[in-house]
């Protein structure tokens, strides 16, 4: 039996909270599999119990405080169906999607510009001093001043329609508490357009990063899998609401249009002895097959098309670079965050001229159930929010699937496939450090909905035998 | 309260589904119910690069967080403008933050971090723990007294983070 060796590097900079990738090698050297482990918040579901059901739309926003709105979103709907008001007004729904579309943008722009920019405007060996959003100010200065007005302007938003940034109230059991005041529409108005140049912008530079450096993205981190997401009813694209959809790597489908009331029927998760972050996978496929991606890339992947006009321009010109088949790259989850990012921008405009913002009429109720399920395509992806809730209104179980955990198996599938193309020995070198932090953030992943006190945050890098002595160390502050 | 007539801002940030975490917008939510002339409150989960934006118009910015392992009831300090290599997550550090305001936006704000001592962070619960309601209303005391007589640098000689005071019950006049 072969030694193997564990190279541990943690945590992840650059990406939501805390991990470590551990990459298990064998005797000869050879690469034999990367595992990310992720730190991740438990005791949600226990958190929740016997609290009053129309509570936890706000409560669930304590989870995280990187994409509250999607939680607080996902929560919403699964609390629509406990109160039987699923079918919303035309305000309750569209003021929510107005919420979702500001997330998603400034959600979006932060990760591109502050994040991921300096990796592919400098290159994946540029030096650290550089390769930063410090760098990116000072090469770059209009495009980091935009980044940050961009952010700025979806945080207006969510202000606007959740009632304020922190603990929104803005989605309720069964519709809104508030809709969008003439003041607060015009104020989000008087910088759309500027808004939508920029979102333009964003676009062609993901475009043309891409297909510049498509010899040296195609392999980088990639691999064939399934894509899973929410689509319309027509196949379009629907960050907010839809069915589920799932394609394989050749883009046939594995199911379409299933109520996400019935995902337990679907989807099952494993579990496996080295990391408390559950494995979601396709039952019918099974564990070894049925594993999938989500978020920016699935979601073009599975759409049939985008009903705004100039993000649709986009996913034609996306999908041409694989010849309309499935793109399975995993650096191409930039460029298609960056056409969502378009989209809902698209969407934003088009809301904002919508009168029904100001409707009065916002909140429905119907049959009372004891169960519900709500899904939202958030920024990462496809998140999950599943209730039950006795006679008393209180919740009795809880179960959530967040984005991150959907892209659990496909992350550490993109570490191993960087581990093998740029491990040599046992030594962590800056290079492949960066390839592995790269990938890794490709998937823009939420490792923690940690705390963020003081005193937090730091990259430290060891190289450690099976008898975890430690063989070499590598910290980045 | 404030007596030099400078736009200050107070910033608390945290997670208040997080026990201690949640110090920063507990004392902003107190200290917003004081109010005062030149004040304005804020709160969020963590701090995030617009905030480099927002602040530029200040005189003063006061960031409140919880601390894990700093002295006492609190201390308070100068935050310096950082240029850090990266950033570690979608949060910033108030050193980024003010950072980026400058590099960005020219801004010349004088910043400071008041870090409250909490003890109980890895839990989801709503309420601060005993003794961090203690070091809370002593903060509070703190910086309504700071915010109004706007002597802050004064403050840091006390209670900086290495000045070794472990306790700021009752603040020492500051000196003109």
């Amino acid at each position: 039996m072969s030694v193997i060796k564990r190279v541990v590097i943690e945590p992840v900079t650059r990406v939501e909270g805390h991990g470590k990738v551990t990459i298990l090698i064998d005797e000869a050297g050879k690469v034999v599999q990367a595992r990310l482990h992720v730190v991740e918040f438990r005791g949600f579901e226990r958190f929740v119990q016997g609290r009053l059901f129309w509570e936890i739309p706000v409560l669930v926003q304590r989870l995280c405080g990187i994409c509250p709105v999607s939680h607080h979103l996902a929560a919403a709907k699964a609390m629509d169906i406990i109160v039987g008001g699923e079918k919303l007004t035309p305000t309750a729904e569209k003021l929510r999607r107005l919420m979702h579309y500001g997330q998603m943008y400034q959600s979006h722009a932060l990760h591109f510009f502050h994040l991921a920019s300096p990796d592919l405007l400098f290159g994946f060996d540029a030096d650290p001093a550089i390769r930063n959003v410090i760098g990116v100010i000072g090469k770059y200065p209009e495009l980091a001043v935009q980044a940050v007005m961009m952010r700025k302007y979806g945080q207006e938003i969510i202000k606007a329609t959740a009632g304020k940034k922190i603990h929104g109230t803005g989605a309720i059991p069964g519709g809104v508490n508030k809709n969008l005041s003439l003041a607060e529409r015009d104020a989000l108005l008087k910088e759309v357009d500027q808004q939508m140049t920029w979102a333009k912008s964003a676009v062609k530079i993901a475009r043309e990063y891409t297909t510049a450096h498509l010899k040296e993205l195609l392999p980088f981190g990639s691999f064939d899998s399934n894509h899973l997401s929410l689509v319309r009813a027509d196949g379009a694209m629907d960050l907010y609401h839809g069915n589920l959809r799932a394609v394989d790597a050749q883009g046939k489908t594995i199911f379409d249009q299933i109520d996400y009331q019935k995902y337990v029927d679907l989807i099952a998760e494993d579990v496996r002895d080295w990391s408390y972050m559950k494995f979601p996978f396709i039952k019918k496929l099974g564990p070894e097959s049925g594993w999938y991606r989500v978020g920016p890339l699935a979601r073009l992947n599975t759409a049939d098309l985008i009903d705004t006009p100039a993000a649709e321009a986009a996913r034609k010109e996306f999908r041409a670079v694989t010849g309309g088949k499935t793109n399975n790259v995993t650096m191409a989850y930039h460029w298609a965050r960056m056409i969502e990012l378009l989209h809902s921008m698209e969407k934003i405009q088009t809301l904002l001229h919508d009168k029904d913002l100001q409707g009065s009429d916002l909140v429905v109720k119907g049959q009372r159930r004891e169960e519900g399920v709500g899904l939202i395509e958030a920024p990462r992806g496809t998140l999950f929010h599943h209730y039950r809730v006795d006679k008393n209104d209180q919740v009795v179980m809880a179960n959530l699937i967040v984005s991150t955990t959907h892209n659990n198996e496909p992350m550490n599938r993109a570490v191993t496939k960087v581990a093998q193309d740029h491990l040599s020995g046992v030594e962590i070198t800056e290079g492949l450090l960066n390839r592995i932090e790269v990938a890794i953030r490709a998937y823009d992943p939420c490792l923690s909905c940690a705390t963020h006190a003081l005193g937090q945050m730091a990259l430290d890098v060891s190289v450690v035998d099976p008898g975890g002595k430690v063989l070499s160390e590598k910290s980045r502050a | 309260m404030n007596q030099v007539g400078s736009h200050i801002l107070v910033y608390g940030y945290g997670n208040p589904g997080r026990g201690d975490d949640g110090l920063g917008p507990a004392l902003v939510a107190a200290l917003e119910v004081l109010g005062g002339d030149g004040l304005d409150c804020e709160s969020d989960y963590q701090l995030a690069i617009e905030d480099a934006a927002s602040l530029a118009k200040y005189d003063v910015v006061v960031f409140v967080d919880a601390d894990k392992t700093g002295p006492a009831p609190f201390w308070f300090d100068r935050v310096q403008p950082s240029r850090e290599l990266s950033f570690s997550s979608h949060s910033a550090s108030p050193g980024q933050v003010v950072g980026l305001a400058r590099e960005m936006f020219g801004a010349r704000v004088k910043a400071y971090t008041l870090g409250i001592r909490g003890y109980r962070f890895d839990e989801l619960s709503e309420s601060l723990s005993t003794q961090a309601r203690s070091n809370l209303a002593l903060a509070l005391a703190f910086v309504e007294r700071a915010v109004r007589e706007q002597k802050f640098d004064e403050y840091t000689r006390q209670f900086g983070i290495d000045s070794g005071r472990g306790c700021a019950c009752d603040p020492q006049p500051a000196e003109a």
